[in-house]
């Protein structure tokens, strides 16, 4: 069953979305007409079991990746219909990303890492440093802004991650299993955070995850199975 | 320079590979430095050469002596403004290995011929008023800290003085600079009448070679055949060729020496091509996940592109003012052959050379990993983390 929603309002919108993969001779056919819409504000939760494409229907979403069929659009742009440069900056500037291993650069301070997407607009030195004190003191780290990877924990890894994410306030956050790698209490304190940045400074927030704990914190689940979309879990 | 910081923490990444690539580097720098100064020791004098300047030796070989009384029959042949003489005095100053050139000249018009060479006027006039007087350059006199007025003997291999004597006491009565950089001034120069007088019966009248100005530099070929054709079939027959020929005839005996020094830095600079090109495709395919990560962001390819030739140039622009610094710091003591090479320095444009090289060798090395780098797809790399 296809998820069905009103269009008005749709930040996101996904429509009539194939993708197949070529491996060699064979076609792997991950999404099939899929069709998904996201309001601004929402704090989507994106489950299924592995395999069933949810990864995939992210990358499109984050313009990471194109469809090989159908419209995906977000805030009125067509990603579908993007350079790769073009695609590149919309990203820079409307899509936070949240990786489940953090993605954080080992040879950078926390400080650091959180300035990389500045490091693509024409924001000051001084300008940088005010958001990226913005953004730690957000996540709750100022004070370790200048540790390195190395010697945080996990769960501070992925508040670095978050804090890099939402830096440069973008249009969308665009979370992949962030809790995947951590522990219950890290992983709660972590979506204590996004459920935060969603209720209370209104971020949309797209979460790929497998841990009905963590959708539970989302205000809609949809459920994604061999390249179909529900609003029921898969049995 | 907002990417500065994450272009030098990524060199810093593994800090032992790094430091061995831009030793490598350094040292084959270290290296270009040397062989440039070298280079400018043996043929740098081509450069100078006078285009108007024509050099006669006799024919057979130029240790063998020409009468002094040709220079009034080359002041009359057509093309020739005047001629002038020089003899090799192959003298010694306390210590074999403190070589320097010392010959006897006619003071008025060798430095009439050699407008390169600046000597105060007072101190020309002191020297053609002192039977014994010599100039030095400024190079040999720091070195030996002679001044004017001081008494030098010189330790000929060759001449003796009638009473069986080499031992030659010259006045230094003036201390020349050189109007270029590349102007030898380690040369020592005194009186051809007190030498001829002063030398034993053997080689008497007798000179080692002769300068010619010539009034147009473009008849120089008609004129040195006209020079050679006046004493055609005399006692000392001469050859005649102008003075960058004969300059390059000296370095030519070494062998040709641009050829076997471009030779070595090239067998050099392909080696490091092939170990900095290694470690910069090894950092690259280190950092796929990390490169995916920064796509992600929405850096473009042309800017990841430009982060990698980045850090390649930075490491061969390093090491290479590194070792131009090195070699420039060593060269600048001076000839380290005691004499041997005397014009021996760090040319400004090789050095300039030297730092282009440094950066055509950072795009060579970097360009490869850097297209890698671009053709990644993000959601590919990403999964590599």
């Amino acid at each position: 069953m296809n998820e069905n929603q009103s269009n008005h309002g749709a930040l996101v919108r996904v429509e009539n979305v194939e993708k197949i993969f070529h491996r060699g001779s064979e076609d792997i056919h991950v999404l099939a007409d899929l069709h998904l819409q996201v309001p601004a504000g929402e704090f989507l939760a994106l489950m299924g079991p592995s395999g069933s494409g949810k990864t995939t229907l992210l990358n499109l979403i984050g313009g990471l990746d194109r469809p090989t069929k159908g419209l995906v659009s977000v805030a009125g742009e067509r990603l579908d219909q993007l350079s790769d440069h073009g695609l590149a900056a919309w990203r820079a500037r409307h899509v936070g990303f949240v990786f489940q291993l953090y993605n954080l650069m080992p040879v950078l301070t926390a400080e650091r890492n959180v300035e990389l997407p500045l490091l693509l607009t024409h924001l000051s030195k001084a300008e940088r440093k005010k958001h990226v004190d913005a953004a730690l003191a957000m996540v709750g780290l100022s004070h370790r802004a200048k540790h390195y990877p190395r010697t945080l924990s996990g769960g501070e890894q992925q508040r670095v991650g978050i804090a890099r994410g939402i830096v440069t306030d973008p249009t969308l956050l665009l979370c992949d299993e962030p809790t995947g790698d951590l522990d219950r209490k890290a992983g709660n304190e972590i979506l204590d955070l996004l459920q935060a940045l969603n209720r209370e400074h209104g971020k949309t927030i797209i979460m790929v995850t497998h841990d009905p704990h963590a959708s539970a914190r989302a205000t809609r689940t949809v459920y994604l199975d061999k390249g179909q979309l529900s609003t029921e879990p898969v049995k | 320079m907002k990417f500065f910081h994450l272009i030098w923490s990524n060199l810093k990444r593994k800090k032992l590979r790094t430091s061995l690539t831009l030793l490598s580097i350094v040292v084959a720098f270290v290296l270009f430095g040397f062989l440039s100064a070298i280079q400018q020791a043996l043929v740098g004098g081509v450069e100078m050469a006078g285009a108007d300047r024509l050099i006669v030796r006799q024919k057979v070989s130029i240790i063998q002596l020409l009468p002094v009384s040709y220079e009034a029959r080359m002041d009359r042949i057509p093309g020739v403004d005047f001629a002038t003489h020089q003899t090799w005095f192959g003298g010694l100053y306390q210590d074999p290995k403190n070589f320097f050139m010392q010959n006897p000249v006619e003071p008025g018009k060798f430095l009439k011929m050699h407008p390169e060479i600046i000597l105060p006027p007072e101190q020309e006039k002191a020297w053609l008023a002192t039977w014994t007087g010599a100039i030095v350059g400024r190079r040999t006199a720091n070195r030996f800290h002679w001044k004017i007025g001081d008494k030098v003997p010189i330790q000929s291999t060759i001449w003796t003085r009638p009473d069986g004597s080499r031992t030659w006491e010259f006045d230094i009565v003036g201390i020349y600079d050189g109007k270029d950089k590349g102007t030898d001034t380690t040369p020592m120069f005194f009186r051809y009448d007190y030498f001829d007088e002063a030398r034993q019966a053997w080689g008497k009248g007798q000179v080692g070679w002769y300068t010619i100005r010539i009034k147009d530099p473009s008849q120089a070929t008609e004129v040195a055949k006209r020079v050679d054709a006046e004493f055609e079939n005399s006692p000392a027959e001469t050859k005649t060729e102008p003075e960058g020929a004969f300059i390059q005839g000296w370095a030519s005996a070494i062998g040709n020496i641009v050829f076997i020094v471009a030779a070595i830095l090239s067998a050099v600079f392909f080696t490091i091509l092939l170990v900095t090109g290694n470690t910069m495709a090894q950092a690259v395919r280190e950092r796929t996940g990390e490169l995916g990560v920064l796509k992600a962001i929405g850096f473009t390819n042309g800017q990841i592109v430009a982060l990698v030739l980045a850090e390649s140039c930075l490491l061969t622009v390093l090491g290479g003012a590194v070792g131009l610094g090195l070699a420039w710091l060593v060269i600048s003591r001076g000839d380290p052959t005691s004499g041997l090479l005397p014009m021996f320095f760090f040319p400004t444009r090789n050095l300039l050379i030297g730092l282009g090289l440094s950066i055509v060798l950072g795009l060579v090395t970097g360009i490869f990993p850097a297209l890698q780098a671009m053709r990644l797809r993000v959601a590919d790399a990403l999964r590599r983390m």
